[in-house]
């Protein structure tokens, strides 16, 4: 079944609110507006307002509010109209849920989904177009207590949203707003994906392509390019930032000896520095070259549509990293 | 209320002899509102509570054994020796914690309020906070939420008049009502004085009853005193204080307050408190005791309870 990437959300949603009642959506213009990408169509009606709740713009207090009702049992999906207004919210984020099941030792657990599109769209500017999760998923991935997802597919969009709000832990799911209206192949009926388990999403040989959410598109449009020239990429997506399956990865870049990592966050502190520091504990001795980072450019995001593509990588760049790990002109 | 205060007296030994480390904020003065709000509630209602929660989680009924020996960092304590003086939480007693991000869990009792509507319940949630937390916008966000979802939550403000060592004049706009922050909010609010146990009392009790009845949150300020600094790095008054402000204050002590009443109204004897100061002392002997002899965490313990 062919579905996009917004209609598997709105299905794994869907799917999870009818099986258990304790789960509920909140967010701004969730529940009448259908949500600010439309990812809760339909909701309202079925749900009724109970359960699908509108919210003023206040990150901060909504959050909290949800991880309280977390702590009492509930299940909450939180909605991030954008992941740049989730800044608001990292006190109760950082503070709250991802702590509160260690000081508390073990006795509350903290069942939450806080989800939403992260990375840049087109010409939102600085503060709407964060790029992806723009480093943010750095700042999560940072924060033991939190899990990380990041899907690139439909089919994985769907699978791993069903798991994650069956998750007993907080789990920041960051969604890419470009990729809403994307199609993809899904499985029929109900599955669910685990978390922390990689997908390699081409194999290949000669060098390691590793990426995730909107950034896997151009990974693999690079990698039918550099096809052309003979040269197999393997693109790999860790689709769960953290955990990380580092098993995957590693395998992948022993087998290649080369690897690429594409984020659209900033180069500083980014995750991709950490993936390579990671690769390089397991895997240096197989290594032939440096591992190669392709990443936004190191400033806030500008509104003119040059300078803006200017920022994100493309294919070309990736393309050109490739060519730079295999010591190729 | 005697039982707190020879326990934070206790605590602060233990701070002074180095078997309790970090931050250690007591609360003595302020026994009355805990002990007074703590008995209006059922059990199966929610507490809430800020990083000076010692008295709080003893209030609510939490093994005093449990809490010395997680001040002293002892797997026994309350969180395993994981969450500290400012972290006590006892689930069993629905006393969901101490939290030590001035007015970040507000929200968190707004949101077991909203829990608790969700299934239809008829619990309430108390939550203490200092007027400190007044003008945080975590406070804001949770007074708006609260009101428009009609959540159940005594918002339950222990006004001590210092933000630590800022006079709550040069704090808060509205220092002279702080309940009018509330009413804003079209919150019904009351103030009560935090030194008289019986008000407290009286007051949390009606409070509650109103909120089980109306569905709607209700914001109780209690003017309060605290005696000593604001942790124990902090001398009792320091330079944002004078000593005979402290001097004056201590003239309505709270276990004073109540006992010149029991003994002149209620017919007590002073012996009656003789026999209930060694009560107390047994109580917190013993639970020093037991912090002392019991081991610390296992390093296995480390890396538990992070993620289920």
């Amino acid at each position: 079944m062919t579905l996009t990437y917004r209609e598997a959300l709105n299905q794994a949603l869907r799917e999870e609110m009818r099986r258990d009642e304790k789960v509920f959506l909140i967010g701004e213009d969730v529940a009448y507006y259908q949500g600010a990408f439309k990812v809760s169509k339909g909701f309202l009606e079925e749900f009724g307002p109970r359960r699908v709740v509108d919210t003023p713009i206040t990150e901060l207090g909504f959050t909290g509010l949800a991880i309280g009702a977390a702590m009492a049992g509930l299940h909450p999906v939180v909605e991030m109209m954008t992941f740049n207004f989730a800044i608001l919210a990292m006190d109760q984020i950082v503070n709250n849920a991802a702590k509160i099941r260690y000081m508390s030792g073990g006795q509350i657990s903290v069942p939450i989904v806080i989800r939403g599109p992260g990375s840049a769209a087109h010409q939102l500017g600085a503060q709407h177009s964060q790029s992806l999760e723009a480093s943010l998923e750095a700042w999560f991935c940072d924060v033991p207590g939190l899990m990380v997802v990041a899907p690139s597919s439909p089919r994985d969009a769907k699978g791993l949203l069903k798991t994650a709000i069956r998750e007993s832990n907080p789990v920041i799911f960051i969604e890419a707003q470009l990729l809403y209206p994307t199609k993809g192949e899904v499985d029929e009926g109900e599955y669910l994906l685990p978390l922390g388990v990689a997908d390699i999403k081409r194999a290949g040989t000669d060098v390691t392509l590793i990426a995730y959410s909107k950034m896997l598109s151009i990974a693999l449009q690079a990698a039918e390019v550099l096809a052309k020239d003979g040269i197999q990429a393997e693109v790999v997506d860790p689709r769960t930032l953290r955990p990380l399956d580092l098993n995957t990865l590693a395998a992948s870049v022993k087998k290649t000896g080369k690897a690429v990592i594409i984020e659209d966050g900033w180069p500083f502190a980014g995750l991709g520095a950490q993936i390579a520091e990671s690769l390089y504990t397991r895997v240096f001795d197989y290594l032939d070259g440096p591992i190669v980072r392709v990443t936004a450019r190191d400033v806030p995001m500008p509104y003119a549509r040059n300078l803006e593509d200017a920022v994100i990588p493309d294919v070309k760049r990736v393309v050109a990293a490739v060519r730079t790990v295999l010591y190729k002109k | 209320m005697l039982l707190i205060r020879r326990f934070e007296e206790r605590s602060a030994e233990m701070y002074a002899l180095g078997k309790i480390g970090g931050f250690c904020h007591l609360y003595i003065g302020e026994e009355a509102v805990a002990v007074g709000a703590m008995d209006a509630l059922r059990p199966d209602d929610y507490v809430f509570s800020s990083y000076r929660d010692h008295g709080h989680c003893l209030a609510r009924g939490c093994d005093p054994k449990a809490v010395m020996a997680e001040l002293f960092g002892r797997s026994t304590g309350l969180c395993k020796g994981k969450g500290g003086s400012m972290h006590l939480i006892d689930v069993e007693r629905r006393f969901m914690g101490g939290y030590a991000i001035v007015g970040g869990h507000l929200p968190l009792a707004a949101g077991a309020a909203f829990a608790i509507n969700y299934r239809n319940g008829n619990q309430i949630v108390l939550c203490f906070f200092g007027e400190g937390a007044v003008p945080t916008g975590a406070c804001h966000e949770t007074l708006n939420l609260a009101a428009m979802w009609g959540l159940p939550v005594l918002f339950l403000c222990e006004n001590n008049r210092y933000c630590m060592g800022t006079p709550v004049e040069r704090a808060v706009a509205l220092y002279a009502d702080v309940s009018k922050n509330a009413v804003a909010y079209g919150i019904e609010a009351g103030c009560v004085d935090g030194m008289d146990v019986l008000a407290v009392r009286d007051a949390v009790d009606k409070a509650v009853d109103q909120i089980r009845t109306n569905k709607r949150p209700f914001f109780l300020e209690a003017s309060t005193y605290r005696f000593l600094g604001h942790s124990m790095a902090d001398p009792s008054h320091g330079h944002y204080r004078t000593k005979s402000e402290v001097d004056e204050a201590k003239k309505r002590d709270p276990l004073l307050l109540l006992k010149t009443k029991l003994l002149d109204e209620r017919g007590a004897a002073e012996a009656d408190f003789t026999t209930l100061e060694q009560e107390v002392k047994k109580i917190v002997d013993e639970a020093v005791d037991f912090a002392e002899t019991s081991p610390v965490p296992a390093m296995e313990a480390l890396a538990e309870d992070v993620l289920t």
